[in-house]
């Protein structure tokens, strides 16, 4: 069971009228939580019948509407066609139809992933009612496999952020203090999950975005091989780094989530034609397993990320997760990589760069926001000046000044020069360890409004993520432990599609891991 | 360098320098110039491929369709849409990269050329920038024999893929300044363009006519394109700068658009040739600025449409949504293996045959022409014979029916077996003649037709020997006179029997059959 967030506490002191939904809702999901069933349980309880699609549905959507006034994860809550559905999940069951896999679970979105005929604005407000007509091909994936999409979740706009505050439209709070951020930019998709909104969710990840929001909400979260999910229908950022991948709340649901979107896409042509594994196939539940289950297994501690700038109280729980590791095993050795700290910067020059001419379709001329000028030029400036943010602006720039005659070589191209100097060094040091740890935000969630004000300190938090975006690699994010009452994300990195693998070390860990299971449950337990 | 056809280039540039004298000052326009002055020409060729689909996505590459029918989320820049690259598109830019005798890439990949526009819908364009897939390579051309004949060696600098922009229209007038409104058709947004950039080999607008229409030849040759200028699936733009002849260092360049056949190419290049002469002439040397012009083919000039301020800065960066392209060498070796025989190979084929240089231009030049002539030939034809039909008498039918050889309805086969009926005597040359026009119009076998209409040579001994005997016995006087020594009467037999066969009679055989009645008995 994964623990939950202080969040009723913060509803029950923010809002009177909230309070006696939360109550209600509190004693009567006693018996079937709905925040904590695992997909496979849910899976079970449909084809037993104990519960139905619809059922499940309208148990996260009243969830939604009782929770979202304070934790606002949702930019749209699809609640008519999630429950369309359900109903015909519903349907299959009673005709003996053959399930999916993700048969009637509850599913957010990040708004940057194209939902045919559901609204998808990136977060920004240049695409304001914008309504795709298709779906993003991992939506068809999951759709087919039987998920039900609940809504659309914040962002900052077009990914570009790691706190939602870029949003366009709101900021999302963090369910374990509401005061705080819920990282970024998928912070929607993380907090829903956290919050019980939904069962799993999709982000985006191009220099983070899925895990520094999985570390901050305490919940599982996968940024996977670049090319092992399509793109087509992400919102495109920076689309040499862009990966869609799943958060859950365990490594079970991500594993399954992940699984049912893999694969080769023809209208991605970067998408790898790479075999898609049974990614559940060596999750064992605690009770299979022997004392020491990960005995011949090597992992790195990337020395790097342990040191100067990081909260004492985050390397101690990545410490506390290291050791945890010995015990149940594995090998655990400092490595360092000395290209490490060059990341960043090439980061912050080649992420802008595809960024300032991705964006370059936001015109006002198709689709999306327009303002009207005297003339071309006016109407392109104004709707721009109008519709994106200023970190969206921000990007656009750099990355403009980046790619111009006479400054490309100095910056775009030796930005891609160290892009391959690390993707070496990574190449190096996994093939002699099968994973490698490290923090994933050197801090934990902080306060809304905290960073807003210093780009550049923003930025620094993106430091334990963004290499692995540079190098094209998978990590994953599973909890373990608690900072001063927040959580902490233990960061798994592995060999290219070396997905299964790191599914298996996180679940272990995950399973085993009494810190982060005993530690002073939350109220919303508590009350129950 | 020697300059080709200097004649009859020189009375067109002398016209054109007329017209610069006109619109300019008369002093400005003096004889001699281009003795003087020496012109480099490079020119850029935008070939729109004819694949059934579009370069990047699946939508029809079609012309003509409703405004913004053939689209969809990736032509038209949707949020979230990525391009797939068409493999016929690749491979058209091959073969034309083979046929160009280009060094093809091993590895090549796209990049994006970025500006605004509404009718480009991603805000940038997918091109390629330093990797070209074909690079360095040259055509030849035979210069019209009209115009002094000659052989040219003109280089091509590279030839890279692109897509093409959709259709602005401007409401209220053709141009956007001064317009309420403009739309914009995306239909062909996304059509697969390849660009062809010269070296600056050219020295006159013939010269520069003759490559563009070598070009035109060779993609119509590999069936890439249909390399219509008219309707804009190929434009060529053109730069020209004049120098002094032998300096070394080129002269201000001058770029002109606008020009929707060769010969206005021709016409527009040597206007501005001929402009930039009495300019240079004139010492207003400064009035040669970094321009483009527009070809007016009503007035026969150039006019400045924009000044170039400073070269405009598209960013390019490599494409991330499309992987580099690589081709192996069994790729290339089945793409060059499928490659047909090309215009300038026809050409040399042809003239070793022992064809005027006059007939291979016109046979092998059109691609049209050559193919209807391959079949004659591939029907078992005479080379020469078949030449002289398709030259003579089927070049004149056309001319005169206004039609295409594409529109007779004698099969090229139909040609080579009246060929064949000549040769073994079944009919005379001049029944060959006289039977041509029916078959062009109505088609059918030309032994079918010589039969139907009961034109078969007369060739039987004792045939001949009947009719030259109701020849001799209708005009005694005559006979009585050739054998009295009129010995020129002969002819006057000939013409008779002729006559009495219908011209069908053969002409050998009757000859000899009627000197031995008229001398022997
Ligand atoms: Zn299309």
């Amino acid at each position: 069971m994964a623990q939950r967030p202080q969040l009723l506490k913060k509803c029950l002191e923010a809002q009177p009228v909230f309070q006696k939904r939360c109550r209600a809702m509190a004693t009567s999901a006693s018996n079937a939580d709905v925040t904590t069933g695992s997909i496979k349980q849910l899976q079970g309880d449909l084809r037993s019948g104990a519960r139905s699609a619809v059922e499940v549905a309208k148990e996260y959507l009243e969830r939604v509407a009782k929770t979202e006034p304070s934790v606002r994860s949702f930019l749209h809550v699809a609640e008519e066609s999630a429950l369309e559905q359900a109903a015909a999940i519903d349907r299959a069951i009673e005709g003996g139809k053959a399930l999916g896999p993700l048969a009637g679970v509850p599913i957010g979105v990040k708004d940057n992933i194209c939902t045919k005929g559901l609204p998808s604005t990136g977060g920004s407000r240049i695409l304001e009612n914008f309504t795709p007509p298709y779906d993003a091909t991992a939506i068809a994936r999951l759709k087919a496999a039987g998920a039900v999409i609940i809504g659309k979740m914040n962002c900052d706009e077009f990914g570009m952020g790691s706190s939602t505050e870029n949003s366009g439209y709101h900021i999302t709070a963090n369910p374990w203090d509401l005061t705080r951020v819920p990282g970024g930019s998928s912070g929607g998709s993380a907090a829903g999950v956290a919050a019980g909104q939904v069962m799993a969710s999709l982000g985006s990840d191009t220099g983070g975005s899925i895990r520094q929001p999985a570390s901050f909400c305490g919940v599982v979260g996968l940024k996977p091989t670049y090319g092992l999910v399509s793109r087509y229908g992400l919102m495109a950022y920076a689309s040499s780094l862009d990966c869609i991948g799943p958060l859950a709340n365990s490594v079970e649901d991500a594993a399954i989530v992940l699984g049912a979107m893999a694969g080769h896409d023809e209208a991605d042509s970067t998408s790898e034609k790479q075999k898609v594994p049974d990614y559940t196939a060596n999750l064992r539940p605690a009770s299979e397993l022997d004392s020491r289950p990960l005995a011949g297994v090597r992992l790195g501690l990337i020395s790097e990320t342990m040191g100067e700038g990081v909260d004492p109280g985050v390397v101690t729980a990545i410490q506390a997760a290291a050791a945890h590791y010995e015990q149940l095993g594995a090998v655990v050795e400092e490595v360092s990589l000395p290209s490490f700290r060059q990341g960043l910067p090439a980061y912050y020059v080649l992420a802008p760069s595809e960024a300032s001419s991705n964006l370059s379709r936001y015109d006002g001329v198709r689709y999306g926001l327009r303002v009207e000028g005297d003339e071309l030029t006016s109407m392109y400036g104004k709707t721009r000046d109008q519709g994106f943010g200023a970190e969206v602006k921000r990007r656009i720039l750099m990355g403009t000044y980046a790619l111009s005659a006479g400054y490309y070589d100095a910056f775009y191209k030796r930005a891609q020069q160290v892009r391959t100097l690390i993707q070496r060094d990574f190449q190096s040091v996994l093939s002699k360890y099968d994973a490698l740890l490290s923090p994933t935000v050197p801090t934990t969630a902080y306060q809304i409004g905290e960073k807003t004000e210093d780009p550049l300190s923003m930025y620094v938090g993106d430091i334990m993520t963004v290499n692995v975006n540079l190098a094209g690699l998978p990590a994953l994010v599973v909890p373990c432990g608690l900072d001063q009452g927040l959580p902490v994300g233990l960061q798994l990195v592995g060999p290219a599609f070396g997905e299964a693998e790191l599914l298996r070390l996180g679940h272990v860990f995950e399973q085993t891991n009494s810190t982060w299971r005993n530690a002073d449950l939350p109220e919303l337990v508590v009350a129950r | 360098m020697k300059l080709p056809g200097m004649h009859a280039q020189g009375v067109r540039r002398g016209q054109a320098l007329k017209a610069v004298a006109e619109g300019l000052t008369a002093q400005d326009a003096s004889a001699g110039l281009e003795e003087k002055y020496e012109a480099v020409i490079g020119i850029e060729t935008h070939v729109q491929l004819n694949t059934a689909t579009k370069a990047f996505c699946r939508c029809r590459s079609q012309y003509g369709a409703e405004p913004n029918t053939n689209v969809c989320p990736v032509c038209m820049g949707l949020p979230g849409a990525l391009p797939v690259l068409n493999a016929r598109v690749l491979e058209s830019a091959v073969k034309l990269g083979l046929a160009l005798h280009c060094t093809i890439a091993p590895r090549s990949k796209f990049d994006r050329k970025q500006y605004f526009y509404p009718d480009l819908p991603k805000g940038y364009q997918i091109s390629q920038f330093d990797i070209p897939v074909a690079q360095s390579g040259w055509v030849e051309v035979d210069l019209p024999v009209e115009f002094g004949g000659g052989r040219r060696r003109f280089g091509v600098t590279r030839a890279h893929l692109e897509e093409d922009a959709g259709k602005s229209v401007h409401g209220g007038g053709g141009r956007l300044s001064g317009s309420g409104f403009s739309q914009v058709d995306l239909n062909r947004a996304g059509v697969p363009l390849i660009e062809i950039v010269s070296d600056p080999d050219m020295r006159t607008g013939l010269e520069a006519a003759e490559y563009g229409a070598e070009i035109q030849r060779i993609v119509r040759y590999l069936g890439i394109s249909n390399g219509n200028m008219a309707e804009g699936s190929m434009r060529c733009d053109v730069n020209v700068s004049v120098r002094p002849r032998g300096r070394e260092r080129f002269g201000t360049k001058v770029e002109i658009k606008n020009m929707n056949s060769f010969s206005a190419m021709q016409r527009a290049i040597d206007f501005e040739i001929a402009r930039q002469s009495a300019l240079l002439e004139a010492g207003k040397d400064g009035e040669i600025v970094l321009e483009t012009r527009l070809w007016e083919e009503g007035a026969q000039r150039t006019i400045s449409m924009r000044v170039k301020e400073g070269l405009a800065d598209y960013r390019y960066f490599p494409e991330p949504d499309l992987p580099e392209i690589e081709l192996t060498a069994d790729y290339l070796e089945d793409v060059r293996a499928s490659l047909p025989e090309l215009p300038d190979e026809k050409r040399r084929r042809y003239a070793a045959a022992g064809l005027s240089m006059q007939d291979v231009l016109v046979l092998a030049n059109n691609s049209d022409v050559a193919a209807y002539f391959e079949r004659v030939l591939g029907a078992g034809a005479d080379i020469k014979a078949a030449a002289n039909w398709m030259m003579g008498d089927i070049t004149k039918y056309c001319k005169a029916e206004k039609i295409l050889i594409t529109d007779v309805a004698m099969a090229p086969e139909t040609l080579a077996e009246l060929i064949a009926l000549i040769g073994d005597g079944t009919i005379s040359g001049k029944i060959g003649k006289e039977i041509l026009p029916d078959l062009l119009k109505e088609g059918g076998g030309a032994k079918q037709l010589v039969e139907k209409k009961g034109l078969l040579q007369i060739s039987d001994d004792s045939a001949v020997e009947a009719l030259v005997d109701e020849v001799l016995a209708a005009h005694p006087k005559e006979l009585e006179l050739f054998r009295g020594g009129k010995k020129k009467l002969q002819g006057f037999f000939t013409g008779q029997v002729m006559k009495k066969s219908g011209g069908r009679v053969n002409p050998a055989l009757m000859q000899k059959v009627l000197a031995a009645k008229l001398n022997g008995q």
